[in-house]
């Protein structure tokens, strides 16, 4: 069964493996969620469960969500997501979720979204080369050429300068490395995406069926 | 920022010797040869230490045989069994990189006086 569940990042270091090598890792908070919704085939037409994490003051939920949440008598939560299972009966509102679903040597897909780097040029944003530096150059981290004359207009789709960032990035199959369940911690192998305390979704990999 | 601490701590040696560039060192490194375990030795002058923590590292120059050797370890890694202080050195900087164009009698380096 694929597993889920949501998170932050809290950082990355480095610890030793077994045969004495040292590991990248980034620790993960994850959980602990709670279900807060269960769909169905016969009322929802798919299977999905939607899952909530990091407790939220009354005050900050808005009267619709308040209601949804009084629903399954649940404690307000910050961030809802939504995730498809094969079997929603499996799982029950007011259900826990917690770090230790994954086991030490798992592979995990991990989404986030990547940090913003602003308005940026095309070599930064698309790996373009870059013009000559000295010897008179006039031409250093520009674009280049827009194509050819012939259609006389720009083709869509073009790699121009633009907003970099900001987008919703999964790394895939990435190995669990550890997972403290006292703490619901879980230390994965390698950078994700986003700063640090940034919301993530962690899933069993695709690529791991 | 404490959890990483935490989680780092595990890891940290606490029988470290303090030393810095310019002295001497023993290294016993742990070596896995197919299924058996020895270990190894690698004597030096350490040239640099770098980062904090964990991902601390030094840098061990051995001159054998006329080939410089520069071994880089991470100062808490399991691999490493022990590491013994030699002899103190007596360096003005930091990182002892210009022992890198230097060679013979050149290269020694004084004791430090106390």
């Amino acid at each position: 069964m694929a597993k889920a569940i949501l998170g932050t990042k809290i950082g990355m270091t480095q610890i030793f493996g077994e045969d004495g090598k040292a590991i990248p890792v980034t620790v993960i908070q994850a959980g602990p969620c709670v279900v807060t919704q269960v769909k169905n085939n016969e009322t929802d037409g798919y299977n999905a469960v939607q899952v909530g994490y990091k407790e939220q003051k009354e005050s900050r939920i808005n009267k619709p969500l308040k209601g949804h949440f009084a629903k399954g008598q649940i404690k307000p939560v910050k961030f809802l997501r939504e995730f498809r299972v094969e079997n929603s009966a499996d799982f029950k509102v007011g259900q826990e979720i917690k770090a230790d679903i994954f086991n030490v040597g798992d592979k995990v897909d991990v989404t986030g979204i990547s940090k913003g780097k602003g308005f940026a040029g095309p070599m930064k944003k698309h790996g373009f080369g870059r013009g000559p530096e000295t010897h008179g150059s006039r031409y250093h981290r520009r674009t280049g050429s827009l194509g050819a004359v012939g259609p006389q207009r720009v083709f869509k789709g073009s790699k121009l300068p633009g907003r970099m960032g900001t987008d919703r990035i999964t790394v895939q199959n990435l190995q669990v490395v550890k997972v403290d369940a006292e703490r619901d911690i879980i230390l994965v192998k390698g950078a994700v995406p986003g700063p640090n305390k940034a919301l993530l979704t962690i899933k069993t990999s695709v690529k791991s069926k | 920022m404490d959890i990483i601490k935490s989680i780092e701590a595990e890891y940290l040696k606490k029988d470290i010797p303090e030393f810095r560039a310019g002295d001497t060192v023993r290294v016993d490194v742990k070596v896995v040869e197919g299924t058996r375990e020895r270990i190894q030795a690698f004597e030096g002058v350490v040239i640099k230490v770098r980062g904090t923590g964990l991902s601390k590292t030094f840098t061990v120059r051995r001159v054998a045989y006329g080939v410089a050797v520069e071994r880089c370890f991470p100062i808490n890694s399991p691999r490493i069994d022990k590491i013994t202080v030699l002899r103190r050195g007596r360096v003005r900087r930091a990182k002892l990189y210009y022992l890198r164009n230097l060679s013979g009698k050149a290269a020694r380096i004084k004791d430090l006086r106390r």
